[in-house]
């Protein structure tokens, strides 16, 4: 404790140094690589963190979430808060002030129409924005002053900060994207390739889905930032070439996504170049148990759905069993090492979000074998594997095709063999499992197998809208074109009632309190989903780029102002 | 020669026509769908809605005549304005990516340059090594200059770049440390530093490739030199005296070179296919690595785009070949 808090300090003090003689553009240039190219440079055309992270760096919005998850300021003078009269006493309303002399990187000043702009830019029935659900909820958007916006809700919103947070919702200038309204969005290659912002950098060069050049935006609101002059996005390759060019050759500065396996993490850190970083976000590698029937012997359109109880999976003791039989530090230990840690919570995190449930880590394999005998799964015939009335007890287990995942099959088939349980794996092709395609059976959505493993996270710390997915409403079914995201089909009127309450609390303990309520009754208490791995994102950054604080809530470079370079 | 030609042509053309309602049709029916790429905190509403604006909700065939009106129209129109600053194409919808929501064939113009500097060097060096491999192989025939020629051959032919090239980085980027592992394309050559530069970044992707290509060039020309070898013609340059070098280098090789240009011409398209995986492994920001890019995230447009240009570089360069055939060996003839 003593060494970290020296360690804590030595590192304060070189950072305030650092901070003290800096000066814009003093550092040279920072290379940073990515596994995926960039291919888009506006976060609201495009939902891949790749294109949003490396957009993070010129677009800014009125506020981002720190490390911690808490907000801070950009765009805006300060945090509008109850206290500070910036949110309606009713909480329909919320009120933000833009930092006096704020400009946009060629020169001319942001103003509130820029944010309505922003606002009509996204929800434009013809747009197509990725980001629509961060201004769902939103009435209007009106300039009061021109540095003065207010953005009124339908109804009460207990978590107003959602349009204009964030890397996701950033601001757009009114003057570059006025032509690129609607259907025309697309078509405003250079616009949407070289946004103008407020962030610390700006976009000089652009291949698409290879580099990105960048260069110290020369009207940031602080003088002194950033230090880097230029800075360069390369793409391409994997995670392995991504992670080697800054921890073993020492060419890039910084590498995002380097999800490697443990062993290679160990090897290229003991090279001594730099060091991997990771952060916990809320994203959960977990196996999704069918409720309902995938026999290929019912009609289509009757398959997993609610008409047709799944005959094994119904029962909540054998569900239970599956879970107990799963060692979870192993999973670990194999697949992510630094990168994951074994959780039993669909909500793992933030700290005050997540329910404290535990009871899945340690196996239990005695107590799985005796849960199943009790439920009347018993080997009648001696061929080790469990029956009752003349039905095997065999499950079909399906993910996408990942070398990870494909580990984790054949170490929980390992497990659920020993059990008793005959198990048949399945490997999709992620563009096919993902792809939501409505006439492939293949894709998660129609879940024609017994359980599915896939990963699955919020995009706010606050989870509302994640755990709402679980509702009776939302199971893919034929009626909607199989395009729900209760994957399960679970139902359960008491959930979906308390779901309708956490969208009326307004009181942050409470809602915390719900949605811990909520996580539990679809983990422990209904076994349905089966959390496996907590995952963190691994980046890579070499011992020369200070400044770093890897953060899960937000871009990983929110804070890309304050990078310096290690002398 | 010129009928023949001409008519080869014209039959290039439904020939293309077909191609590209294949291709069409065939990537438009394999799996996956450019909505795998949108996260899942993104709701079943707002996908439906980014798929209706890149237009992935229209029906196959109005798709396949709108994109064939656009490559064949447009696109050219498009050039032909950019070059004499007429506005045909003015105001026409060109072929968007559906992952960049950029047009097409702006992507290939950019990647057209590394594609051919990089994969072109490595072709041109394969060919280098193999025909003097090839040569000397099939004269001294068995000896161990052929076993060796053999063996590199072998290594080659069986060894996956994707492994050579890791070995590569491995030995010279990691241990060595003489050569970059990733290509930087914003590297512009002004001066001797920058060459050297550009050189150094080109080395590992060069060498992978150009051990592949040297070793498919080196078999053929050795199989031809020896399956002429044994001709008449070379015994009776032998009686009639001359030297062992006229006799190889001038009547053989001559002779022997027919099958290996053509091998080589064949060989072309390849080098404006880029190299998917040579590409990808060492950042080149090539025509290959966009097409496995586009695959990945089933862009469509970009997919079936670049597989009608590459079929369009095959039928091409299968006419150029059996012109060069024709030019080569005077015993052929079109007429």
């Amino acid at each position: 404790m003593k060494l970290r808090t020296a360690l804590l300090g030595a590192t304060a003090c070189l950072a305030m140094a650092t901070a003290a003689f800096a000066e814009r553009g003093s550092d040279g240039e920072m290379k940073l690589t990515f596994p995926q190219a960039v291919s888009i440079m506006n976060p609201y055309l495009s939902s891949g963190t790749k294109d949003v992270i490396a957009a993070s760096m010129v677009l800014e919005g009125l506020a981002a979430i720190d490390d911690q998850g808490n907000l801070v300021t950009r765009a805006a003078a300060e945090i509008p808060t109850l206290a500070n009269g910036g949110i309606s006493a009713d909480l329909t309303s919320i009120t933000w002030k833009l930092l006096p002399d704020l400009k946009w990187s060629d020169g001319t000043p942001v103003t509130a129409d820029d944010a309505i702009f922003t606002w009509q830019y996204c929800t434009h029935p013809e747009g197509g924005c990725a980001q629509a659900t961060k201004y769902e909820g939103v009435a209007s958007v009106e300039a009061v002053d021109p540095s003065t916006i207010k953005v009124t809700f339908t109804g009460p919103k207990p978590n107003p900060y959602t349009a204009f947070v964030g890397a996701l919702a950033p601001l757009l200038q009114k003057k570059q994207f006025e032509a690129c309204l609607g259907a025309a969005a697309p078509t405003c290659t250079d616009a949407n390739n070289k946004p103008i912002g407020t962030g610390p950098f700006m976009v000089t060069g652009m291949t698409v889905n290879d580099t990105v050049s960048l260069a110290a935006n020369p009207n940031y609101r602080d003088p002194a930032k950033p230090a880097f002059a230029t800075a360069v996005i390369k793409g391409g390759g994997d995670a392995e070439g991504s992670a080697r060019a800054v921890m073993e050759t020492g060419e890039f500065d910084y590498a995002w996504n380097t999800q490697i396996p443990p062993d290679s993490q160990a090897a290229m850190a003991a090279v001594g170049k730099g060091q991997f970083v990771v952060a916990f976000g809320t994203l959960v590698e977990r196996m999704e148990m069918n409720m309902t029937d995938p026999s290929p012997d019912l009609a289509e359109g009757e398959r997993s759905t609610a008409k047709h109880p799944h005959p094994i999976l119904s029962d909540i003791k054998v569900r239970t069993a599956l879970s107990k039989a799963i060692d979870r530090q192993i999973l670990v230990d194999v697949g992510y090492g630094a990168g994951g840690k074994p959780t039993c919570n669909v909500i793992p995190a933030p700290d005050a979000w997540a329910s404290d449930n535990t009871g899945c880590i340690a196996q239990d394999m005695p107590g799985a074998m005796a849960l199943l005998d009790e439920a009347g799964w018993k080997d009648t015939d001696g061929d080790g594997i469990r029956d009752k009335d003349g039905k095997k007890l065999s499950i079909l287990y399906q993910t996408t095709v990942n070398p990870i995942r494909q580990d984790f099959q054949a170490l929980i088939k390992g497990w659920w063999t020993e059990l008793g349980v005959e198990v048949e794996l399945k490997a999709i092709d992620p563009s096919v499992f993902f792809g939501g395609d409505a006439g492939s059976p293949d894709t998660f959505q129609k879940f024609y197998a017994d359980v599915e493993m896939y990963a699955n996270n919020s995009d706010n710390p606050d989870p509302e809208t994640y755990l709402g997915q679980y509702q009776c409403k939302n199971a893919p079914s034929p009626e909607n074109q199989w395009q729900g995201e209760n994957m399960n089909r679970f139902c359960d009127p008491a959930y979906d009632a308390m779901v309708a309450e956490l969208a009326k609390t307004t009181d942050v303990a409470k809602r915390e309190e719900i949605a811990k309520k909520l996580n539990d009754m679809v983990t422990k208490d209904s076994m349905v989903v089966v959390p496996l791995v907590h995952r963190g994102t691994l980046s890579a950054h070499s011992n020369s780029l200070g400044g770093v604080l890897i953060n899960a809530w937000d871009s990983e470079l929110w804070n890309v102002a304050d990078w310096f370079r290690v002398k | 020669m010129l009928t023949y030609t001409l008519r080869r042509l014209l039959l290039a053309i439904p020939t293309l026509l077909l191609i590209s309602l294949v291709i069409f049709f065939m990537v438009d029916l394999a799996p996956g769908s450019p909505m795998s790429e949108i996260p899942l905190t993104v709701p079943p509403e707002v996908r439906l809605k980014m798929m209706a604006a890149m237009g992935a909700d229209q029906p196959v065939v109005v798709r396949y005549i709108l994109w064939l009106r656009q490559f064949f129209w447009v696109e050219p129109a498009t050039l032909f304005d950019s070059w004499f600053g007429t506005g045909w194409a003015a105001g026409e919808q060109r072929i968007l990516s559906w992952q960049t929501r950029s047009p097409v064939f702006s992507m290939i113009g950019e990647r057209l340059p590394q594609t051919m500097t990089v994969i072109g060097t490595a072709y041109l060096v394969g060919i280098l090594i193999a025909l003097p491999i090839g040569i000397y192989s099939a004269y001294r025939q068995y000896s161990w200059f052929d076993q060796a020629g053999t063996a590199f051959a072998m290594i080659g032919f069986s060894v996956p770049t994707f492994f050579t090239g890791t070995l590569f980085i491995i030995i010279f980027a990691v241990w060595l440390g003489w050569f970059p592992t990733k290509y930087d394309t914003t590297l512009s050559v002004t001066d001797w530093d920058s060459f050297v530069k550009q050189l150094r970044q080109m080395a590992l992707p060069v060498m992978t490739l150009g051990l592949a290509n040297a070793a498919a060039i080196s078999r053929y020309m050795r199989s031809s030199m020896l399956d002429n070898m044994g001709m008449d013609y070379v015994r009776t340059a032998r009686a009639k005296g001359l030297p062992e070098r006229t006799v190889v280098l001038k009547h053989v090789l001559r002779n022997s070179l027919i099958p290996v240009v053509t091998v080589i011409a064949l060989g072309i398209p390849s080098i404006f296919g880029g190299a998917i995986i040579t590409e990808n492994l060492f950042g080149v920001n090539g025509i290959g690595a966009a097409l496995i890019l586009a695959i990945h995230a089933s862009d469509l447009p970009t997919v079936q785009t670049l597989a009608f240009i590459f079929a369009v570089l095959i039928v091409l360069f299968n006419l150029i070949a059996d012109i060069l055939y024709g030019l080569l060996d005077p015993r052929i003839r079109y007429d």
